[in-house]
């Protein structure tokens, strides 16, 4: 099969710095690796929010205790009276909803971010942890993590978020207890298969130590299946920090993210759909786009869904 | 039946002090179905610079004595039962295993016998190799890579410059296994177990890998234990032969010695098995039955279902690794008929 071609020494002029990617694939490889059209559109679609959340709110001031009370409610295409053009409307207090949009991004993204480095942190120790040693380690790990999953993650969330009040760091560490035990499991699950195959043994027999095994010989084949986890919990995790946020219990007021504007638009449904509605798209918008994105790098990184 | 014909036309210097002496070592598994003892009794000495070769079928508990030897025995199913393995006067299975861990690679090293799977898949073997440089000698980035090409280099690896930045799967097998050698020989080891090195390679290939490893063998003044089931394959690298047959030693000696006075049946139906290129084509002569179910072992000598020689004796006891009557001290067959073996091996 594509195999041998693989095996085969690439013989050819590339320079020492050349990646097994880099390399002159054999006729077919990268046109037949999967999902590579998903991966590039869903990749345009987060960079686009990025891009909006990054550079936005310098382009597009938006102050949250402003009020321009002659201008609340207008639907989206309005010229405001400073001149500029409220593309996406006003909310109820005459801010523009786009303005709010983009710092919305900011305080979602740098969640959603926060959050899956530190749950991802947390989630792949433990799994190394327990992959790895086994015995009482692995039951007590697990176990914490079984505890972990009887509970509905938002109202666990909701829970601790009502003890530690609102603030964008509180919503981090909920998220995080929330969405670690994902990233545990499918960590222990690879470390499980990995750890007893030939290479784990001959480099123990080159003297290399547990610290070394486990972040240096096993991690590393661990990465394509965390990378997919991380995609996929990074759409929820904005989803449930918009939820909370909606809930009142997110981020407060003064940094208003997604949750709070669509929660604030709620009552003004039926003369301004606006202000609800489109948060609401363009979180439905990200949340798809990582979606797809995470299906597309498994549909790459999983050796049973590819011929090699 | 002489096996003289496979071995080669000069004879191997007197190995002097053992560097590595393994006595009455006993490994066991424990499976649902009831505990194996894979490793029975083995003792075994090799000397500074003197390659054994561990010979038996798949089984025989060869690679069980050396996963115990590198001390990598699978716990909890498995474990070192009983037994000395001294290495350089250290008794290795009385210290915490960290002791062994840290003699490894610079000590001990080991090859394995899938060079695919003992490869990590996922980093470029020239910083598979480096890392040995960069954990175990403080190498900067650049050294490590200077030296892993070099290593490359050494082992016969064309275009190591190059290639030093592949994947493993971007080798074929036997410039897989070159590189699991360039790693094994790294830190330049004084013991080397190289676990069936070639059984995963074509027969071209495995002429080429054991000719490096007996040219880096000679060059490094190293020890060498090699495991394999191919009589030939060891018959121009070995000094001595040790034969095991479900977990025990049967026959031991110079290799020279066992392959012309076969003192087991075992080795003798090895050997009778082996196709000749001299002489007519005939029919290769196969030991009858099969290996024993390490559950089930036969009473008395392990071998005696499938023995020309068996008799009443064979049933009751087990028999001692004893000197072979009519040879050299060194020389050692664990079977009652050793001397009739020998006697029948001479007349026909």
């Amino acid at each position: 099969m594509d195999g041998s071609a693989a095996g085969m020494p690439q013989v050819t002029d590339d320079g020492p710095a050349a990646g097994p990617d880099d390399l002159p694939p054999p006729a077919g490889r990268t046109r037949g690796r999967p999902g590579g059209l998903r991966i590039v559109c869903s990749l345009l679609v987060v960079a686009c929010f990025v891009v909006a959340a990054v550079i936005g709110p310098i382009l597009l001031k938006y102050d949250p205790v402003a009020t321009n009370l002659g201008f609340r409610l207008k639907p989206p295409g309005t010229r405001l009276p400073d001149g500029s053009l409220a593309v996406f409307g006003t909310d109820q207090v005459g801010q523009d909803v786009l303005a709010q949009m983009m710092q919305g991004a900011r305080v979602s993204i740098t969640v959603g971010v926060a959050t899956l480095l530190l749950a991802g942190f947390i989630g792949v120790t433990v799994g190394v942890l327990a992959g790895y040693f086994g015995g009482w380690v692995d039951a007590v790990l697990m176990r914490l993590a079984d505890i972990q999953l009887t509970f509905p993650s938002i109202l666990l969330a909701i829970f601790i978020a009502s003890i530690l009040g609102p603030s964008v760091v509180n919503l981090v560490i909920v998220l995080s207890i929330a969405n670690w035990v994902t990233f545990a499991r499918v960590t222990r699950s690879q470390v499980l298969g990995i750890k007893r195959r030939d290479f784990v043994d001959a480099t123990r027999t080159l003297g290399a130590r547990t610290w070394h095994l486990m972040t240096r010989t096993i991690l590393p084949s661990c990465t394509a299946p965390i990378v997919v986890v991380a995609t996929v919990v990074l759409g929820h995790v904005i989803l449930a920090e918009a939820s909370l946020s909606f809930l009142g219990l997110g981020s407060p007021a003064s940094t208003p993210s997604w949750g709070v504007t669509i929660a604030n638009g709620r009552d003004y449904l039926s003369n301004a759909w606006w202000i609800s509605t489109i948060p609401g798209i363009g979180l439905a918008v990200l949340v798809i786009s990582f979606g797809v994105l995470g299906d597309a790098l498994r549909d790459r990184f999983d050796p049973r869904m590819t011929s090699l | 039946m002489d096996g003289t014909a496979i071995l080669p036309a000069t004879g191997r210097p007197a190995p002097s002090r053992p560097l590595l002496s393994v006595q009455d070592l006993t490994v066991q598994f424990g499976t649902r179905a009831g505990t194996i003892t894979a490793v029975d009794r083995v003792s075994l000495d090799v000397a500074e610079g003197e390659t054994l070769a561990v010979l038996g079928e798949t089984g025989s508990g060869k690679s069980a004595l050396a996963q115990a030897l590198m001390g990598l025995v699978p716990g909890p199913a498995g474990r070192v039962v009983s037994g000395r393995i001294n290495y350089d006067g250290t008794d290795l299975l009385a210290r915490p295993r960290s002791y062994t861990r840290r003699l490894c690679g610079t000590e001990l090293a080991m090859v394995f016998q899938d060079p695919l799977s003992s490869l990590n898949p996922v980093l470029r073997v020239g910083v598979q190799i480096g890392e040995l440089f960069r954990r175990r000698r403080g190498a900067s980035r650049a050294e490590a890579r200077r030296k892993a090409i070099e290593l490359m280099e050494r082992v016969g690896i064309p275009a190591a410059a190059r290639r030093v930045d592949d994947y493993p799967h971007q080798f074929s097998g036997g410039m897989r296994q070159r590189v699991m050698i360039a790693m094994a020989l790294a830190l330049r080891p004084r013991l080397l177990i190289a676990d069936e090195p070639t059984t995963a390679l074509d027969v071209t290939v495995q002429a080429q890998i054991m000719q490096l490893l007996a040219d880096l063998k000679a060059e490094h003044r190293m020890s060498l234990i090699l495991i394999s089931h191919d009589l030939g394959l060891v018959a121009g690298v070995a000094d001595r032969v040790m034969l095991m047959y479900a977990g025990r030693v049967v026959e031991t000696g110079e290799l020279r010695e066992v392959y012309q006075t076969l003192a087991h049946p075992y080795t003798r139906g090895l050997m009778a098995s082996i196709p000749g290129l001299a002489g007519p084509r005939e029919r290769l002569t196969p030991i009858t039955g099969s290996p024993p179910d390490l559950l089930r072992l036969p009473s008395g000598c392990r071998f005696r279902p499938r023995c020309g020689f068996a008799t009443e004796a064979c049933r009751a006891s087990q028999p001692d690794l004893l000197p072979v009557p009519t040879g050299p001290e060194s020389h050692r067959a664990a079977c009652h008929h050793a001397e009739e073996v020998v006697a029948d091996g001479r007349s026909g």
